[in-house]
């Protein structure tokens, strides 16, 4: 028994929308939640043995409060959010502000709850965010059209290299309204890192595709008579199993990452492991049929 | 014949270089304590520094890892330089210049290995400072973004004639200022050993300052930092070389106060803090052990897998990975690259990388083996054969890898060191993963594993 894979590609095409469409509208609607990376500001983070650790996700609303009227009391300081981050630690949001002003937040804290120590603190002035997008989307045009030339070169067709873009920017924008849904509901941030592992999504992402077609190349050479869809099938069942193989390592690397990792790396590395399935999935299930339904469209035409 | 000779002498190779590494991967001051039967081991060791020159070629390194900020902890800051004052074409040097003061400042200052780059970008110009270790930014700040306005004065005409009722209103600005001021310095006098200040001028402040020194014999020129009077030595005699030396009651404290403010005077565009990172080294550290040990037991997970799946295949698939990590570990630490937690994470992915080669070679070798070739052969076919997609994707993640580096410092793409870090270690894992997944495993496969020993074993 042969499996076709091909005979469903239009059930492959649901299944990605299904996912795909959910995301764009969050997308589209709520955007994502930007971290001050983007947007400018400042953000600290205090540990004292004072602080209460908030308990089954209940953070001390009293000791909460005290904190903020400690800090808003200082001229020039707006507080956008304050977050219990872990053991004895607070995450605070504010307007950008100087060394100064955070020196004096301490000061007024240190008062009240005794030596507080500065985990992280960072602040962002506003233009360097807007550059990061720009330079980002110029970085991804650019990756695009490399490799849209090198896989065209290669493969001597501007389909596959068309396609693989195409899988490539499947698996962006999974990631992307991944992103925008947890920022929306789990108030989840966009920073820096997250914009590599963007980039480094789209490297893997093509990376499986080209695996893929390098197989739909050779059995072309191979098998010139058999039908085009048929060869491709082929192709797709020859390499499935290394497809899985291989993605499965890297999972179970970025799974442990995600799970015992370092808070720093945690989102990081979901975005990683997000797209590493979507990648899996869109080189098999996405570029291929892509493939073979460009290929048909052109035949019917060249037929009428 | 002649493959299984090269083979024998590439295991050899292998070997060694595997061991190499080892040596250079040792951390400091290892203890090393268990017993052997009879024999007691204990013993501390480290690995060895390198310390080579060539002529003019010098090669040292202590292999140690260097940690990026966001391990150890510390602060980067990014300062932009304001340049409206700056003709455009010359907006390249200044900020150069700048980075010198800076670079001056921070030394005085006494950070270990501070990290200073210049950024352009667009119409912007900027500098990224990273400073580990520093407890008090506050300071850091002020000593390096001082955008203090240095000026020479002196008495006007009608003072001179009474100069010890003269006061700090009374003198005038001579037109000579920081900007014509190249260097600040401390010297020890040759008869009394006193510190003492020196100063270097430019050539228009050369002459601008044998002006003054001509008109001043005997008189205080005063330097004013910020319209505050820093200090008013005596003129003894007219000075014409653009060298001069302030001399005077100076504790050595002092002078290296004066120097440095004398150098951030001497900066010709003032500096605006535009970000502030600072990271506690608690908050690193913690998540840089977890962050290795999960990278350790998705590496066993990896190899559990590979065995499972390819059996004795895998295994030797798995001491390449060894291989490729004791390698990559090695690299590290003699190019150096700073590590930083991204850094790990194109590290733990470069893994998985790793072993795709493999994959796609024993998946090849499985095909072959299925249209009836015997093992050896398939083997041999199954490197060549997975070789074009090898070759393929690899070119395609270096692509990226490549724009992420942005090895050019193009102003239109990224410059941040983080995203850096991370395309260099994807990169060597890339290039370093060719070498262990193809060379590696092809000349432990062809040496240790034999199919017909295997055949004639279980038969």
């Amino acid at each position: 028994m042969k499996l076709n894979f091909m005979g469903y590609k239009y059930l492959y095409f649901l299944i990605s929308l299904v996912f795909l469409v959910p995301g764009i509208f969050s997308l589209l609607n709520w955007g994502l939640k930007p971290a001050i990376d983007f947007t400018g500001g400042s953000i600290l983070e205090i540990k004292n043995e004072k602080f209460n650790p908030p308990v089954n996700g209940n953070n001390n609303d009293n000791e909460k409060i005290k904190i903020i009227q400690n800090i808003e009391i200082i001229e020039g300081i707006k507080l956008n959010s304050i977050q219990a981050s872990g053991n004895k630690t607070y995450l605070l949001r504010l307007n950008s502000i100087n060394e100064g002003q955070k020196e004096g937040l301490l000061k007024n804290l240190t008062q009240e709850y005794g030596e507080i120590e500065e985990v992280k603190f960072e602040t962002v002035g506003p233009t360097i965010g807007k550059e990061l997008i720009t330079k980002t989307i110029i970085a991804i045009i650019l990756a695009s059209g490399f490799i849209l030339f090198y896989i065209g070169q290669r493969f001597k067709n501007w389909k596959y290299g068309i396609c693989a873009i195409l899988a490539m920017f499947h698996d962006s924008f999974i990631l992307l309204g991944t992103f925008s849904l947890l920022g929306h509901f789990k108030g989840v941030e966009v920073d820096t890192l997250f914009v590599t592992a963007m980039l480094t999504i789209l490297s893997f992402s093509v990376h499986d595709t080209v695996v893929v077609y390098d197989r739909i190349r050779e059995s072309v050479k191979n098998y010139p008579k058999i039908k085009f869809e048929d060869l491709v099938n082929k192709a797709v069942v020859e390499t499935l199993s290394r497809s899985l193989n291989n993605s499965m390592t890297i999972i179970f690397m970025l799974l442990c990452l995600y799970l015992l990792g370092g808070v720093t790396i945690k989102w990081f590395s979901l975005a990683l492991l997000i797209g590493t399935v979507s990648g899996t999935y869109s080189s098999t299930f996405t570029a291929a049929p892509l493939l073979v339904a460009w290929n048909n469209w052109e035949e019917k035409r060249k037929g009428k | 014949m002649n493959q299984q000779r090269s083979s024998k002498i590439l295991i050899w190779l292998i070997l060694f270089l595997t061991l190499i590494c080892l040596i250079i991967d040792l951390p400091k001051n290892f203890h090393l304590k268990f017993n052997l039967g009879k024999i007691n081991i204990d013993q501390v060791i480290s690995s060895p520094k390198i310390d080579l020159s060539f002529g003019s070629f010098k090669f040292k390194r202590d292999l140690e890892i260097k940690q990026g900020l966001d391990l150890r902890g510390g602060t980067q800051l990014g300062l932009e330089a304001d340049m409206n004052n700056i003709k455009e074409e010359e907006r390249k040097n200044a900020l150069e210049g700048v980075k010198d003061v800076v670079a001056r400042r921070i030394d005085l200052y006494g950070v270990a290995e501070p990290v200073i780059q210049t950024i352009e970008s667009g119409d912007k110009y900027r500098l990224l400072v990273e400073l580990a270790g520093i407890k008090d930014v506050n300071e850091a700040i002020d000593l390096i973004g001082r955008t203090a306005q240095l000026d020479f004065r002196e008495l006007s005409d009608e003072k001179k004639a009474s100069p010890s009722s003269a006061l700090i209103f009374d003198y005038q600005p001579t037109g000579l200022t920081g900007s014509q001021l190249t260097k600040a310095s401390i010297q020890f006098s040759n008869q009394t050993g006193e510190p003492m200040v020196s100063l270097n001028f430019n050539k228009e402040g050369t002459d601008k300052f044998a002006d003054i020194t001509k008109r001043n014999v005997g008189q205080r020129v005063a330097i004013f930092l910020d319209s505050i009077p820093l200090t008013a030595p005596t003129v003894n005699e007219p000075i014409t070389s653009g060298e001069a030396v302030i001399t005077g009651q100076f504790t050595l404290a002092e002078a290296k106060k004066l120097a440095i403010q004398l150098n951030a005077g001497a900066l010709p565009v003032s500096l605006k803090v535009v970000e502030q990172r600072t990271i506690g080294a608690t908050l690193g550290k913690e998540s840089v052990e977890k962050s290795i040990r999960a990278g350790m037991i998705g590496l066993l997970i990896v190899i559990v897998f590979m065995i499972t799946l390819y059996g004795f295949l895998g295994f030797l698939a798995s001491m390449a990975l060894i291989i490729y990590g004791l390698i990559t570990l090695a690299l590290y630490k003699l190019i150096p690259i700073t590590l930083s937690l991204p850094g790990i994470a194109g590290f733990i992915l470069s893994v998985g990388m790793a072993v795709d080669s493999n994959i796609l070679i024993f998946e090849r070798m499985k095909e072959e083996r299925w249209l009836g070739k015997p093992l050896k052969v398939a083997m041999e076919l199954g490197f060549g054969r997975a070789w074009d997609s090898i070759k393929d994707a690899n070119i395609c993640t270096l692509i990226t890898a490549f724009i992420l580096f942005n090895p050019f410092n193009w102003g239109f793409l990224n410059t941040s060191g983080v995203v850096k870090g991370f395309a260099l270690t994807l990169t060597l894992g890339i290039a370093i993963s060719l070498f262990t997944g193809i060379v590696v495993t092809r000349t432990l496969i062809r040496v240790f594993y034999n199919p017909d020993d295997l055949k004639r074993k279980t038969e």
